[in-house]
Formats: structure tokens, C-alpha cells, sequence
């Protein structure tokens, strides 16, 4: 008799020891289904209470004036850190401007132009190399071509470094965006007539875009956060920036600086800051997702 | 169009056009290589103008390989190369004048998988408009009321055009993308199995599509189904392993075929 028919007679049979293999078994199976769902809910812990820690400690301080005034002088109280938060969005504004397109038309030659080409090969491999370095050595990179030939700590400079963090994942999520649309709709284009270009521009970006927009979120979100790459290219400023070519506060050296000082106001603000930080970073990711997945 | 819509259910001799030029398309000495592959041993062959065509043979025998090159779709393989040559109306499409784009964009071509655009019933069919730079409205609506009626979907879709034509079922996508095809007026139709994805009923309206068809456009169709051929097919060529073993027309390839291997695929020994 075949295995699978003398299994299903195992019920009939009423022989216990059989009986009892098939009950361990069952058990087994709950048991490890138990301790998946276990350790599943056990990743959420760090966010939830990342989020609860913030919305405790952060909220106090939270107000209008936070938005609109200046970092308050070591010991004094209240103020804000509107300056900050123009800062970030300044230089991650800068970084996306230089970033974005660079990723996205290298992640198109790369995939559309030349995917097996020496250079297509090598692209791939440094934006990975890329991936891997630490932020702080972006910062590094930026000081040496920006900082040291300038001779001002920038806006300039910490958006570079931003760039440079940002550029690998903006290009392998593009690229990733580009080899998901169907090849079908680029042999139709083709077989309609259409040039490479036409092809690009009209069938496979458009089709890619929402995926393209969701690693550059990935991106933004990843670069707001940062401090290393800012704390010695933007370094900080208590005051309104005048211009981009002077040093700039960000949100992120902000926390850093006021986490370190033993003035608890400070301190409280510093909370404040990640509060704000997180939230922009969050409503990014949340709006951006809405907004090009519908469009899809 | 002057075609009426109910076309006759059952090829008959009599809706041959016999004014149209016998050697359409003609394929030369051709030999065809994917890299050190040869996919096609010299083909020879001449397909007649305003007819319809049908490449049959079991998966590999070239079929496709050669339907491709009539527009030259196969060169957006690597490492390919071919030797001899086809003429569309007495002109080489291989000659040095020719650009490849323009080639394309005075034939068209339907695939196995009906592939709409993520866009617009509308944008679907003006695509080929599009891009070669016709914008006027004017232009466009009469466009798509044209393809739409000659592919048998204008009354279906003609309330919902600027809908996205991912909402449409198989076989009316597959019948917007003959629409998208033949929006430019090509002179050839290239179909590669347009019905292999569809259901029977989606079929019957896509073959009585291409016998309405045949009036306007030069139309050679690869398909597995042989009972497809018979039906809408004037002519049909039979290859085996990258040979043409057998042209005629497709009464004869069905009932009485020349070729003994000819014999054996159409009565199911192999294949």
C-alpha cells in the first residue's frame, strides 16, 4: 500500500501509537506557530515604545514657539528650534537635488541603456560598496571637496553629504523600480515604433515612478535622521541662517548637542526635537505612500 | 470601413482578394542565428498581399523567430545576426536607408500576451500617434474611433475610454491592442498566438476580426492551434526545426499536404 493511503487509514484503525505520532505532530505545529508569532509581535516592541518614549518625554515642550524661535543659551529657558528645523529641511532638500537625479538617471542607464555593459557592472557594485560605508565617512568626504575648499563649514557642505548617502539607495531602489515593469510593455513600445527614449519616458517611467518615489522617500527619511555626516560639514548655528554658505543647524545636531548638556530644559527640548523629527519623518513616509500608490 | 459585421463564419474561397500582389513580403536565402544558433535555415518564401497567412509548427521550429524579423523585433536580442534577406513591397528592410524605427511604425505587431499600457483606453490606442508627434485632437479622436471600430471594441468601450485599460477582460484587451496596432494604418499585421491567452468565445471574436481584417492588411499569424489556421488562415507554411518544410495554401497544407512531416504534425503524430 502507498504511504498517503496507509496514513489515512490510521484513523480507522484505532492504533494508539499511530494515533499519538499524529497528536505530537499537531503539537509541534502550534508550538512553532506560537514562538513566530511570539517573536513577530517582539519586533514591534522597540518602535511602539520608541514612539511612546518620545510622545512622553517630547510632548511637555511642544508648541507653536518651538516652530518659530531660536535655541535658548545653555541654562535659559524656553526658545525653540525653528532654525533647526529650516536647516534639515534646507539640507535635505540640497542633498535630494543633487542626489535624486544622478540615482535616477544612472539607475536608468544602468537598466535601460546598458545593463550588461563594463560600466552598468561597476555602477552597481560601488552604489553597493556605497550602501555600506559609514554615514559618518560621507561627512568625512564632503568636509575634504566642500569644507576645506570653502572655508566655511555650509548648508553647502552638509547637503553633499547627504547626497552622498542618499545616492546608492535612491539609484538600486530605481533600478529595482525599472526591472519591475513587465518587459511586455516594452516590447509593445518598440513594436509600435517607438525610439529607447520614447519608450522611457512614455511607458517604462511613468510605470516605475510610484517605486522610484518610495525609495526616494526611503532616502529622505534615512538622511533627515542623520548626524554624523552634519556634525562637521553644517556644524550648528543658533541663529537664522543668512545664507546657505554658512554653518547650519539641523534638527539632528540639535538632539546631539542638547542631549549632552546638563541643563534639564535642554535636555527636554532635545526630546522635543526627536518628537518633531520622527513626525516629519513619518508623515513623509505615510503621505508619500498615499500619494503614489493611488496614483498606481 | 466599409466591412460589414457579420462576417462569414467560415473561410470560403470567395473573400480572397486575388488583386493583391503575390510577393508582399518576401523572404530570401534567410538564415538566422541567435548567437552560434542558427534558429532559421534558409527560408524562402512569399506571402501575398491583403491575406491572411498562418505560421504553424511545433515550439522551436522558427516560427516565431521569423515573424519577428518582419519588423525586426528580433534585434532587440543580443548577439544576433542574419544572412539573406526580406522585402516588404520589393524594398530590402535591411537596406542602409531604412531606419528601423520607421520600419516598426509602418507595421504592426500583436503579442502572445495582450500587453496594454497602464494607461488609458484612449492613450492605448494612440500611442503610435503619439510618438511620432501627432497631438491634434482632432486627429486622435478619429484615430480611436477608427482602430477602435476595426478592432470590434468601439461599442463595447466607447463610454469608458478614458478609463484605464487594465479594467478590460482578456480578450478585449487583447482586441485593444490589435486597436493600438493598426492605429497607424500599417500596411503588415504581425500576430504572434493572439488567441493562445483567451478563452473560445474571446477567440471566435478575434479570428472573426482578422478575416475582416485581411481587407485591409497584409496579416501573417504564428499559431499552435491548427484548427485556428484552417479557420482564418489563406495560406499556410509548416516548419519544422528552422526549415519551411511546406507553403501552400491552407485547403491543401490540411487535406492533402505534399510533405510526409507535413502529414505527421497536422494528423498529430508529433508535435
Amino acid at each position: 500500500m502507498d504511504p498517503i493511503a496507509s496514513h489515512s487509514l490510521d484513523f480507522f484503525d484505532g492504533d494508539r501509537s499511530v494515533n499519538s505520532k499524529t497528536v505530537a505532530r499537531s503539537l509541534t505545529n502550534r508550538i512553532l506557530s506560537g514562538v513566530c508569532i511570539t517573536l513577530s509581535l517582539l519586533t514591534m516592541v522597540p518602535l511602539i515604545s520608541i514612539i511612546f518614549l518620545l510622545l512622553k518625554q517630547g510632548l511637555p515642550l511642544l508648541g507653536a514657539g518651538i516652530f518659530t524661535e531660536l535655541p535658548p543659551a545653555a541654562g535659559m529657558t524656553g526658545g525653540g528650534f525653528g532654525n533647526a528645523i529650516l536647516g534639515t529641511l534646507a539640507m535635505v532638500g540640497i542633498g535630494l537635488a543633487v542626489s535624486a537625479p544622478a540615482g535616477i538617471l544612472s539607475a536608468i542607464f544602468i537598466n535601460e541603456y546598458a545593463p550588461t555593459s563594463r560600466l552598468a557592472q561597476t555602477v552597481r557594485l560601488v552604489a553597493k560598496l556605497l550602501t555600506g560605508i559609514p554615514s559618518i565617512i560621507c561627512g568625512v568626504f564632503a568636509f575634504a571637496v566642500v569644507v576645506m575648499m570653502t572655508g566655511t563649514f555650509s548648508a553647502y557642505a552638509g547637503g553633499l553629504a547627504l547626497a552622498v548617502l542618499m545616492l546608492p539607495t535612491i539609484l538600486l531602489t530605481s533600478e529595482q523600480a525599472l526591472m519591475g515593469v513587465q518587459s511586455a510593455y516594452r516590447e509593445a513600445a518598440y513594436g509600435l515604433g517607438a525610439t529607447r527614449f520614447q519608450t522611457i519616458a512614455r511607458v517604462v517611467l511613468p510605470d516605475a515612478f510610484p517605486a522610484i518615489m518610495t525609495g526616494v522617500m526611503l532616502a529622505v527619511a534615512r538622511a533627515a535622521g542623520e548626524t554624523a555626516p552634519l556634525i562637521f560639514t553644517a556644524l550648528f548655528s543658533q541663529f537664522w541662517a543668512k545664507s546657505l554658505n554658512e554653518p547650519t543647524a539641523s534638527l539632528s545636531v540639535l538632539i546631539y548637542n542638547f542631549s549632552t548638556v546638563p541643563f534639564p530644559h535642554q535636555i527636554a527640548m532635545a526630546w522635543t526635537a526627536s518628537l518633531v523629527l520622527v513626525a516629519f519623518v513619518t508623515l513623509a513616509n505615510i503621505s508619500a505612500q498615499t500619494i503614489f500608490s493611488r496614483k498606481n | 470601413m466599409q466591412t460589414s459585421k457579420e462576417a462569414p463564419v467560415k473561410m470560403t474561397t470567395d473573400d480572397r482578394n486575388l488583386l493583391g500582389r503575390p510577393d508582399f513580403i518576401s523572404v530570401k536565402d534567410f538564415n538566422f542565428f541567435y548567437g552560434k544558433k542558427q534558429a532559421l535555415h534558409t527560408i524562402n518564401m512569399d506571402i501575398p498581399e491583403r491575406q491572411v497567412t498562418a505560421l504553424i509548427g511545433p515550439s522551436g521550429c522558427g516560427k516565431s523567430t521569423l515573424l519577428r524579423n518582419f519588423n525586426r523585433m528580433n534585434e532587440l536580442i543580443d548577439g544576433v545576426h542574419h544572412e539573406g534577406d526580406i522585402r516588404i513591397l520589393g524594398k530590402s528592410i535591411y537596406d542602409k536607408g531604412i531606419e528601423v524605427i520607421s520600419l516598426r511604425r509602418s507595421i504592426g505587431m500583436v503579442f502572445q500576451k495582450s500587453n496594454p499600457f497602464p494607461k488609458s483606453i484612449y492613450e492605448n490606442v494612440v500611442f503610435a500617434l503619439r510618438i511620432s508627434g501627432t497631438s491634434k485632437k482632432s486627429e486622435l479622436d478619429e484615430c480611436v474611433e477608427r482602430s477602435l471600430r476595426g478592432a470590434a471594441l468601439w461599442n463595447e468601450v466607447k463610454d469608458r475610454l478614458h478609463e484605464s485599460a487594465l479594467g478590460l477582460s482578456g480578450g478585449q484587451m487583447q482586441r485593444l491592442c490589435i486597436a493600438r496596432a493598426i492605429a497607424n494604418r500599417p500596411k503588415v499585421l504581425l500576430m504572434d498566438e493572439p488567441c493562445s491567452a483567451l478563452d473560445p468565445i474571446a477567440t471566435v471574436k478575434v479570428e472573426e476580426l482578422i478575416r475582416e481584417l485581411k481587407q485591409q492588411f497584409t496579416i501573417v499569424i504564428v499559431t499552435h492551434n491548427m484548427q485556428q489556421a484552417t479557420r482564418c488562415s489563406d495560406k499556410t507554411a509548416f516548419f519544422y526545426l528552422g526549415k519551411l518544410i511546406e507553403f501552400a495554401d491552407t485547403p491543401k497544407i490540411f487535406s492533402n499536404p505534399s510533405e510526409k512531416q507535413t502529414e505527421d504534425y497536422i494528423t498529430g503524430r508529433f508535435g
